[in-house]
């Protein structure tokens, strides 16, 4: 299963990810189109993304999530029906939208952030799990 | 391939602030259709779901309509609230039509995904009209905007073969098939008046179709009566803002905050998500609330055997969303999947079961003395399939039961049937008799009220003891509440519109164990706001559930806890947002009150409606036999004692059971002035002039009807 790794002890915050998914996959910079989001806590720096835990899949109304053969969990937009109940479950928090987008986003590990990463904070990762 | 009668082509409406703007009538006798316009003024007056199917009816019948009558409409709308996908519970398809159990408008709703692929197809309602000559599908395609007829004939009756037939004709593949949905019932149908109508959705991850019941009162009698084998609706390409809503910022974070409760509290309030209604089953045996035999106790020891944990460990499948519309995470359509049926047409195959609901352990179960779990499945399957109201099925079976118990019919007058309590092969035969028309099958559907009326003339039972057991009001049956202890629950019951349903109130817990409406103007106004306040959903295309099965962490701090004061802010949010109006939560109970008085004045019009009609039985207000005072004579002799300052030591049984009957049938009368007067009407249940001013439905032809009356 691949999915987004964080060092929370290397990254400085820099954001530089956050800015790199949101122009990937919304032609943007405004963070609140990202599916990493940096948040400082006392200067330490926490990531917000999917880990992957795939319990949105069971619980989606409209049968939309699934795994895909890499063990990344992802929302097919043409079933989805923007119910957003998936936002209101993800234990996480990790499951975003936004009111102008039809769908709720997540991170699919698809490793553009950990490339840009000045500080090589981010890594994928792949677990048996 | 079935013959194609007639097909319309037509411009599917946008949808705009909830409203499609536009309705579909269809005549099957002459199958001509007509488009109409929804107007502002019935947007005003009566917002949608069964405020359009009931004004839509008005305008189809006269006094003199029955419910066979070719004039008698079949109506149904999602409303404006509809087709939402961001809060639980928003695929309600409202019905109504004249019902051949009552003689008057019943209404009765469902989920399922016909009402809202309907509103998305371009129609606020559908008004079903005339008769046909032989058995018709009515398609509807919301994409292509096509209206077609084909003949009906070839297809199967029973609902879980009929539907998925259905649904395999006209997806266009396997991918398509969550976009058809069928309207349909089954072949009990037409052997009695209480058949009903399944709305069904396909469940991709089981790959099967799944029924939600629109139930009460006939409507898939009527169905039959009309030759609509089923109507099928199908649209491809439901999103999250089909409806075009003024604000969808508002409903997206009003439905994640609520998505949320779902998600941390339902496990810790009333894990709808993993056993759905039914999780109430020990919670009512405890409060002596369980309607056992025919209600005549409200619990039994052997209840533990149709417990919650019974169902969710041995038959019903977890983990799978279960809801019947898109958003739903209350998701408490459960289902037992691989189900072996063991007797009837079907018996060796094995079946997807849905539910079991509340209602369906407690009718079918306890009410029946059958405390088996895998007899309550499969009872439910074959009402599902066969057609049959569930709850008109039960209480009949149970009325049917404690007569054989009192010796008031005997086994042969059944037909050979040894309608005992407890047989579950008795009933389960007499369902398979109800589909093939054939000996007491062929008048056990007809109900209490006229079933009462043959025992007594044909079979010479006792007139009066029938009266008193029978839990019927209007002719219709009661839901499955045994609800002897709590007043304000009686009138919520027999004070209804349309017959006896919990879906207008339901006080039991706040009257009788909560004790937060003590007196009689307490009672009066829990059986003005909560009747009102439920009304609404109907209006708006909603379920109740998600209302107050789940209640925020913090409800208990606010100053009504009974009303879960956030709840009703989220809905009055939700409406402003997707309409764009500005409504209050005491506009919420205007818009209701318009609705409600107007289906009172609607009754009237009917023949019926007036206070005569709103008694219950004795048995739903107080123990008509000596067996039932003795079960609970420690309660009694105290409340004869503490209540009426009566001496129970010096009484007999019959003088104790008459004293307690005339107690509290003198409060059924108190607690009856009470909420007229509360409700805007005349002692004799007319609403009054001056109160349908008020409310703004001092319409000419609603004053006709009236005047007579005051």
């Amino acid at each position: 299963m691949k999915f987004l790794a964080h060092k929370q002890e290397i990254c400085d915050g820099c954001r530089k990810c956050e800015e790199v998914c949101s122009q990937l996959y919304f032609k943007t910079t405004d963070r609140n189109y990202s599916a990493i989001r940096i948040n400082n806590n006392f200067n330490t720096y926490h990531a917000k993304k999917c880990t992957q835990c795939g319990e949105c899949i069971n619980m989606c109304t409209a049968n939309a999530i699934y795994r895909d053969r890499n063990g990344v969990v992802r929302i097919d937009k043409k079933l989805c029906v923007g119910c957003m109940g998936c936002v209101g479950f993800c234990t996480e928090l990790v499951m975003f939208y936004n009111d102008d987008q039809p769908t709720p986003f997540k991170c699919v590990a698809c490793g553009a952030c950990v490339k840009a990463c000045p500080k090589h904070a981010l890594e994928i990762l792949v677990s048996q799990a | 391939m079935a013959e194609i009668l007639k097909e319309y082509n037509y411009t599917p409406a946008k949808l705009h602030r909830g409203y499609a703007n536009k309705s579909l009538y269809i005549n099957v006798g002459d199958l001509s259709i007509v488009e109409k316009e929804v107007t502002q003024w019935m947007k005003d007056k009566f917002v949608g779901g069964k405020g359009f199917d009931l004004w839509y009816l008005w305008n189809a019948v006269t006094p003199e309509t029955k419910w066979d009558s070719p004039e008698n409409e079949i109506v149904m709308s999602a409303g404006p609230l509809g087709a939402l996908t961001q809060y639980s519970g928003t695929g309600k398809t409202l019905v109504a039509s004249i019902s051949p159990m009552t003689g008057i408008p019943i209404d009765s709703n469902a989920g399922g995904y016909f009402g809202p692929l309907l509103k998305l197809s371009g129609w606020d309602a559908l008004e079903l009209q005339g008769k046909a000559d032989k058995d018709v599908v009515i398609f509807i395609d919301g994409n292509k905007g096509i209206i077609r007829f084909e003949e009906g004939e070839e297809y199967p009756e029973d609902t879980h073969l009929l539907a998925e037939i259905l649904t395999e004709r006209f997806a266009e593949n396997e991918d398509d098939k969550v976009n058809v949905a069928v309207v349909c019932t089954g072949s009990a149908a037409k052997t009695g008046y209480m058949g009903m109508l399944n709305f069904s959705f396909y469940d991709p991850r089981r790959k099967t179709c799944r029924y939600k019941q629109a139930a009460r009162g006939g409507l898939g009698t009527i169905l039959r009566d009309k030759k609509i084998k089923a109507l099928v609706v199908r649209f491809k390409g439901v999103t999250g803002n089909l409806n075009d809503v003024a604000d969808l910022a508002t409903i997206n974070r009003i439905g994640i905050k609520y998505h949320k409760q779902m998600h941390d509290l339902d496990e810790k309030q009333n894990r709808m998500r993993t056993i759905g209604t039914a999780n109430t089953v020990m919670v009512m045996n405890k409060y002596d609330l369980l309607p056992t035999r025919n209600f005549q106790t409200g619990g039994d020891p052997e209840t533990y055997r149709i417990a919650p944990e019974v169902f969710v460990n041995q038959f019903l499948t977890q983990g799978l969303h279960d809801g019947c519309w898109y958003g739903c995470t209350m998701s408490c359509a459960k289902c037992a999947d691989n189900f072996l049926l063991t007797s009837g047409p079907y018996a060796g195959t094995r079946v997807t079961v849905d539910g079991p609901e509340y209602e369906c352990v407690a009718g079918l179960g306890s009410n029946l003395g059958i405390f088996d779990p895998q007899a309550i499945l499969e009872e439910n399957f074959y009402c599902d399939t066969y057609g049959i109201d569930l709850i008109s099925f039960a209480t009949t079976m149970a009325f049917v039961m404690e007569c054989v118990q009192r010796g008031q019919v005997t086994r042969e007058q059944l037909g050979g049937l040894d309608l005992r309590f407890g047989n579950k092969d008795a009933v389960l035969e007499l369902m398979h008799l109800m589909s093939r028309g054939e000996g007491f099958g062929k008048i056990a559907g007809l109900g209490i009220r006229r079933l009462k009326k043959i025992f007594v003339e044909e079979f010479g039972a006792d007139e009066q003891l029938l009266n008193d057991i029978g839990m019927e009001n209007k002719g219709l049956e009661y839901s499955e509440y045994c609800h002897k202890e709590s007043l304000a629950q009686q009138g919520g019951f027999a004070m209804t519109n349309k017959g006896p349903q919990h879906d207008e109130a339901w006080l039991i817990f706040m009257d009788m164990v909560n004790n937060q409406i003590p007196t009689f103007e307490d009672k009066a106004y829990a059986l003005f706001y909560y009747p009102m306040f439920r009304t609404w959903f109907g209006l708006c295309g909603l379920c109740k559930l998600p209302w107050n099965d789940i209640v925020p962490a913090d409800n208990y701090k606010t100053d009504v806890p009974a009303k879960v004061p956030e709840h009703v802010q989220n809905y009055v949010d939700i409406f402003n947002a997707v309409t764009g109006m500005s409504i209050d939560k005491d506009e919420l109970i205007r818009q209701s009150e318009r609705v409600y008085n107007f289906q009172r004045v609607f009754n009237l019009r009917m023949g019926h409606g007036k206070r005569d009609e709103d008694y219950p039985p004795y048995r739903s207000c107080g123990p008509v036999s000596e067996e039932e005072y003795l079960s609970r004579q420690e309660l009694y002799d105290k409340q004869l004692v503490e209540k009426q300052g009566l001496d129970p030591e010096k009484m007999t049984l019959t003088e104790k059971i008459a004293a307690t009957r005339a107690y509290r049938m003198d409060q059924y009368e108190q607690l009856m002035d009470a909420v007229y007067k509360r409700r805007g009407w005349t002692m004799n249940g007319v609403p009054t002039p001056e109160h349908l001013k008020e409310i703004g439905m001092d319409l000419p032809m609603l004053l006709e009807v009236v005047e007579p009356h005051l």
